[in-house]
């Protein structure tokens, strides 16, 4: 109990502090602490994420749609309650339906029939969540292992862990809900699947950004920031900043 | 001696125009036209990699607006600096370029394109939406493309929009951070985009 309000005063702290008007996201946290953090996941990606993907993407392709569709259908838990609190009723029926349909006519998830049905099934966090409410994003770190991030995204996946995600509720915390119970190795075991999917979706995309980079780290940080704007937006709109060039 | 004058200069000419094809003036089927014959070109077994290159660099040279590309990703230092050095920046940066359009063209070679439609946004942009078709190795890419067409006879390519994700932006940022880093010294970018060309 008395962690749990300690995880509150933490997360209203940093909250506060990204909501105040000089949070910008381009803006560094630590950079030195970051590009040495940056480095370090690059290492862990040559070493294992890569190798993993790799053999992941010579699987055959059934498999590879069933880990995609089994994955997402369990991050779908977590899009109902984001869409609720931004006031997306639509989109929480339609992620509700889809979360049941694929669970039951889906096979556990592994089908993916909601999505011939029309059903919408869009990603949302409450980092995006939020973004939505006008919360700045404070400023821009890399945490070993996840990656990029700035303090709402860390705040707000800090929560959605402890309690908005229904599947790390059961699993990462062990809490019982309708009988349904888990471990930490589930949680654990789903989310590497969530990301070797990814990055074996991405190889050419990560190759190509890797090569033609100059400064990699900076490259990453504007790629992850873009789609964070992109997602809160809910759209893929982009910003026409061209504009006193053709004056 | 005036024939081989005339030889030389003809030789010269045929030379040059022999990697310059002049595209539709309408946004959409300019890109259609220009992602077809680089897929072709690059998907060819039986022209060399050295042609390949030269064939990628004159259509981009031709195509992509990558003297505007140039100041803008070089974002407001492009106001104070001098021009000398401005000179400097944009050969070094249209090297570059070219470099890592090659690169990324050949990564994405092997895929199908496909045109999905294009919205005029305003006098001088249109953006002409496509997709790289899905393959066993990736998921279907989403690509803008945003087309300067201040004159509409000769539209130019002035950013890719990968899955929402600019590419323009994104080497701006890059440049960016490496500027900031070192006082906003423009001679460390042109030796970092030359360490790149170099390598």
């Amino acid at each position: 109990m008395e962690f749990k309000k300690l995880h509150l005063i933490i997360c209203s702290i940093f909250l506060v502090y990204s909501v105040s008007a000089n949070a910008q996201s381009d803006k560094e946290c630590f950079e030195k602490i970051s590009r040495g953090v940056f480095k370090f996941n690059q290492g862990f990606d040559n070493v294992i994420l890569k190798p993993v993907a790799k053999g992941y993407n010579k699987l055959p392709e059934p498999i590879k749609k069933g880990t995609s569709n089994f994955t997402s259908n369990i991050a779908t838990l977590l899009s109902i309650p984001n869409h609720i609190l931004q006031g997306e009723i639509r989109l929480a029926g339609h992620a509700t339906g889809s979360f049941l349909i694929n669970s039951t006519v889906g096979v556990l998830g592994l089908g993916n029939p909601a999505a011939l049905m029309g059903l919408e099934n869009q990603k949302e966090d409450l980092g995006q969540t939020l973004g939505a409410y006008g919360v700045g994003s404070g400023c821009y770190f890399v945490l070993p292992i996840l990656g990029p991030t700035t303090v709402r995204d860390t705040v707000g996946m800090v929560i959605d862990n402890n309690y908005l995600d229904p599947f790390a509720r059961v699993t990462w915390h062990e809490r019982e809900i309708k009988n349904i119970s888990g471990t930490p190795v589930d949680y654990v075991g789903v989310k590497a699947a969530t990301a070797i999917d990814f990055r074996g979706d991405n190889m050419t995309n990560f190759e190509s950004l890797e090569k033609n980079s100059i400064d990699l780290y900076s490259a990453t940080k504007s790629l992850y920031l873009q789609n964070r704007k992109n997602k809160i937006n809910n759209s893929s709109e982009n910003e026409d900043d061209w504009g006193n060039l053709d004056n | 001696m005036k024939k081989l004058g005339l030889l030389l200069i003809s030789f010269i000419f045929i030379s040059k125009v022999a990697y310059s094809t002049t595209y539709n003036s309408d946004p959409e089927i300019f890109i259609k036209e220009l992602v077809s014959d680089s897929i072709n070109k690059l998907s060819d077994k039986n022209t060399s990699e050295e042609d390949k290159k030269k064939f990628i660099e004159s259509i981009a040279v031709e195509n992509v607006d990558i003297n505007a590309l140039g100041l803008y990703t070089l974002g407001e230092l492009r106001k104070s600096t001098d021009k000398n050095n401005l000179e400097n920046y944009q050969q070094a940066f249209q090297k570059y370029f070219l470099k890592s359009l090659t690169s990324r063209l050949t990564d994405y070679s092997s895929n199908k394109f496909e045109i999905i439609d294009s919205e005029k946004k305003s006098s001088n942009y249109t953006i002409v939406r496509s997709k790289i078709i899905a393959s066993d190795n990736q998921p279907e890419i989403k690509i803008d493309w945003r087309i300067y067409t201040k004159n509409p006879d000769k539209p130019l390519i002035r950013d890719l929009i990968v899955e929402g994700l600019s590419l323009a932006r994104t080497q701006k940022e890059e440049f960016s951070s490496i500027l900031n880093s070192n006082n906003n010294d423009i001679n460390i970018l042109i030796s970092k985009l030359e360490e790149f060309i170099n390598s």
